[in-house]
């Protein structure tokens, strides 16, 4: 264990020898960055007109606690930083000062600057930013003028001001207060007689603690001044220490009381406790590696349990009750053990919705805008890896929302709607999927001006398209990336982007809007990678997955339905639809071999709006199947998205329900 | 073995202190808040109160004032930890019947020093 070099002072072979302070480091950095993430949410959230004591109360706390922390464990350009928001923080709880939006603005700025400090702390960042500038103007806002109008701002204060060697010195503070009138009053309080070298005035006046001590160390040294409100007397007989004090002298205490008969049992008791673990924490703190460790095992075990399963159905079930029994146990154990380990990746979206607010709020000020965000459903759980990559899609999602979709408050008057607009982010647990939406009361898309850009980027419309046909050019590649190059949501991203984004997680999205009332984007994902429920159906022997969430229907077909146009194309109208009809013998040129059996079964599968037919010869079931990367294990297959281990050891390829649909459209 | 009670919302400042108080051959019982730490020491007697005194909930100098109203802890000396040693703060300190103060930030060298000084 390394010295800390805090620890000067310890007699070699203390108690206190040999601390090493980096051993709580982690925690302090975690304690750090949740606190920074509560004090944003807290300022982007606070009535800047009416906040309340509680609320600075506990910005307040937030700083001094990682300040205190900072400076225990000798982060010192943290602690540096934190100490000058505490001055202004402390000044605004006592309502010596009024907040402002300037100042919020300073102190959201204040937290970016220290997470980037404790990134470069904790090594995920070499970026050292330079606080000088910020430090300044946290400075300037804390020495800002005694707010309380009404009492006219005059404060009464208490000035100590020593040891001096001279205490004459302290005469020309009084000349002070004579030469400048606004000043105020200053009167001494000892009589004009110095005490112990220390001399002590009261003084009246309307002017910041800094600017006086400004004024008073023209004539004695800074660190001679004490100011302190007048009210509070000062402390008699304390026996100080270098950083400690007694208000009683310790060598009058009581010694620590025998430990009474009465008490001992529950002392044992409480001994005991503690050694049990005496940190009571009801989380664990595990590393994603460990996770998805376990979830490779119980992966694996599935597929055991599934192989054992089915190898025990041909047993005969009197002679292997007990075995077969053993087997259903096993089949029910493995599915709360696989359902408890997943459930360990799942965060809440919480995690998403959080950071909208503070993005939001620094959109609106450089749009003009007045913006309010809503979230619903914040508890909504998703795969830690899902929400991870949906946070790109979903910030372009609210940008767009906030760029094109709220008007500026002076048209939304205009048009009889309040002039602050709301997005609304919600997300719901719909069946085996997520479902998330980001939805605002804007202009909504424009019928007229979408069909006419299609036409200049040279896309295929007609004006009888019906809405919803409109609304899916959005998503075409090339039609929403040139023309919206504005500093917020042209980045050179487009909607089809983000469209390839949320389908390569799995997901689906749709867009709905109405003009003057707004537009809603809908996203849809599954709960997780690793698991997916599947349909298994056979084609000449070999079996194949379809995402269950991608079938729409299956039926049986009559060689009458499908319709042969031109050479190869065919055709199946199912419900006044005709869609294209794909054989899957063909895609995968699965061998027929002698067997004359025939595709006969139709799966309509679904996959960004459009839908195919897929002929297939059966339908084995429906279950859960354990996600494996071919890519990882094997190589990239065009039209398998994945392969999966079955019951009996084989393996079986997931289709790519998107890119099989695609396929059939040329 | 002597017990103390340390009182600190910061999950770090509470480790490092508990950590070398335990380490020192102290019994250690810890609250995060001035209101944790009375039901606490409600259910079991200590030898030493250590709190800092900006919580929620309940901060140090409450926690100082109620627990100094209770029978047993009419004697027990109470460390309050703080960032500022101002005279207002420690004027509060005294009334409300606190010890002593500790400076923050410390290193565990001097918060044994002073914890030693007041524990027999």
């Amino acid at each position: 264990m390394a010295d800390s070099s805090n620890n000067t002072g310890t007699q070699p072979g203390s108690d206190a020898g040999g601390f090493d302070l980096t051993q709580f480091y982690g925690v302090f950095f975690e304690e750090a960055g949740e606190n920074l993430a509560n004090m944003e949410s807290m300022l982007v959230e606070i009535d800047i007109a009416s906040a309340s004591d509680e609320e600075l109360n506990a910005i307040f706390r937030v700083a001094h606690s990682i300040k205190g922390g900072a400076a225990t464990f000798g982060f010192s350009d943290v602690a540096e930083l934190t100490h000058e928001l505490e001055t202004l923080l402390d000044r605004l709880r006592k309502n010596e000062l009024k907040l402002n939006r300037g100042m919020v603005d300073v102190l959201l700025e204040a937290g970016d600057v220290l997470r980037q400090q404790l990134a470069r702390h904790q090594g995920s960042s070499d970026r050292s930013p330079d606080p000088t500038d910020l430090v300044a103007r946290i400075k300037e806002l804390a020495a800002g003028k005694v707010a309380a109008p009404g009492e006219g701002g005059r404060r009464r204060l208490r000035v100590r001001v020593g040891p001096l060697e001279d205490p004459a010195t302290a005469d020309n503070l009084a000349e002070l207060f004579r030469d400048i009138p606004s000043l105020g009053r200053l009167e001494p309080l000892d009589g004009g007689r110095a005490v112990d070298g220390y001399r002590t005035f009261t003084v009246t006046t309307t002017s910041p603690d800094d600017e006086l001590i400004e004024l008073f160390s023209f004539h004695v040294a800074r660190e001679q001044i004490a100011i302190t409100p007048f009210d509070t007397a000062p402390v008699q007989g304390a026996h100080e220490g270098d950083g400690f004090g007694f208000f009683v002298d310790p060598a009058t205490l009581p010694a620590a009381q025998a430990t009474q008969p009465a008490r001992q049992l529950e002392a044992k008791a409480r001994t005991e406790k503690s050694q049990g673990g005496s940190l009571e924490s009801t989380t664990l703190r595990v590393s994603v590696e460990k996770v998805d460790q376990l979830i490779n095992l119980v992966g694996e075990l599935v597929i055991t349990q599934a192989m054992l399963t089915q190898q025990a159905k041909g047993l005969d079930p009197v002679q292997y009750q007990t075995l077969l029994a053993g087997v259903t146990d096993l089949e029910r154990n493995t599915r709360s053990l696989q359902e408890s380990v997943m459930s360990i990746r799942m965060i809440p979206m919480a995690f998403v919705f959080n950071r909208f607010p503070r993005m939001l709020r620094d959109l609106a000020a450089r749009l003009g805008k007045d913006i309010e965000l809503k979230t619903v459903g914040e508890a909504t759980e998703l795969d830690k890896g899902l929400i991870e990559k949906i946070i790109d899609p979903l910030t372009h999602l609210v940008r767009n929302s906030a760029d094109h979709g709220i008007e500026a408050p002076a048209v939304r008057v205009a048009a009889g709607k309040a002039p602050a607009g709301t997005i609304t982010l919600s997300a719901a647990h719909q069946g085996g999927s997520i479902l998330i939406e980001v939805r605002d009361d804007g202009a909504g898309l424009k019928r007229d001006r979408i069909l006419a850009k299609a036409r200049e980027r040279g896309f295929a419309v007609r004006d009888e398209m019906t809405d919803a046909e409109v609304w899916a050019l959005i998503w075409e590649p090339g039609f929403s990336t040139a023309d919206q190059v504005s500093d917020v949501s042209g980045r050179g991203v487009g909607m089809d982007v983000v469209r390839k984004n949320i389908a390569a997680l799995g997901g689906s999205v749709e867009l709905d809007s109405a003009e003057g009332y707004g537009t809603r984007v809908s996203v849809r994902l599954p709960l997780t990678l690793a698991i997916m429920d599947g349909m298994s159906i056979g084609v000449g022997g070999e079996t194949y997955i379809f995402p269950l969430g991608s079938v729409v229907e299956s039926f049986q077909i009559d060689n009458t339905t499908i319709q042969t146009i031109g050479s190869t194309g065919r055709v199946v109208r199912v419900r006044d639809e005709y869609m294209p009809v794909v054989a899957l013998d063909e895609v995968f040129s699965v061998p027929r071999g002698e067997s004359a059996t025939r595709s006969e079964i139709m799966v309509i599968v679904e996959a960004e709006g459009t839908r195919t037919a897929v002929l297939v010869d059966e339908l084995l079931g429906q279950h859960q199947v354990v996600v494996k990367n071919l890519e990882a294990n094997y190589r990239r297959v065009p039209g398998v998205s994945g392969a999966t281990i079955l019951g009996d050891g084989r393996v079986a390829l997931i289709i790519d329900v998107t890119s099989l649909v695609k396929r059939t459209r040329h | 073995m002597q017990s103390i009670l340390a009182v600190d919302d910061s999950a770090s400042m509470r480790q490092m202190v508990s950590f070398t108080l335990k380490g020192a051959g102290y019994n250690v019982i810890e609250a995060a808040d001035g209101q944790e730490a009375l039901e606490k020491a409600r259910a079991q007697q200590v030898d030493l109160v250590l709190t800092d005194q900006n919580m929620p909930r309940m901060d140090g100098i409450t926690l100082v004032r109620q627990l100094r109203a209770m029978h047993a802890f009419a004697a027990t000396p109470m460390l309050i930890l703080t960032t500022e040693s101002s005279d207002e703060m420690k004027a509060k300190g005294k009334a409300a019947g606190a010890t002593g103060w500790l400076v923050k930030p410390f290193d565990p060298a001097k918060l044994l020093d002073v914890v030693k000084r007041v524990i027999k």
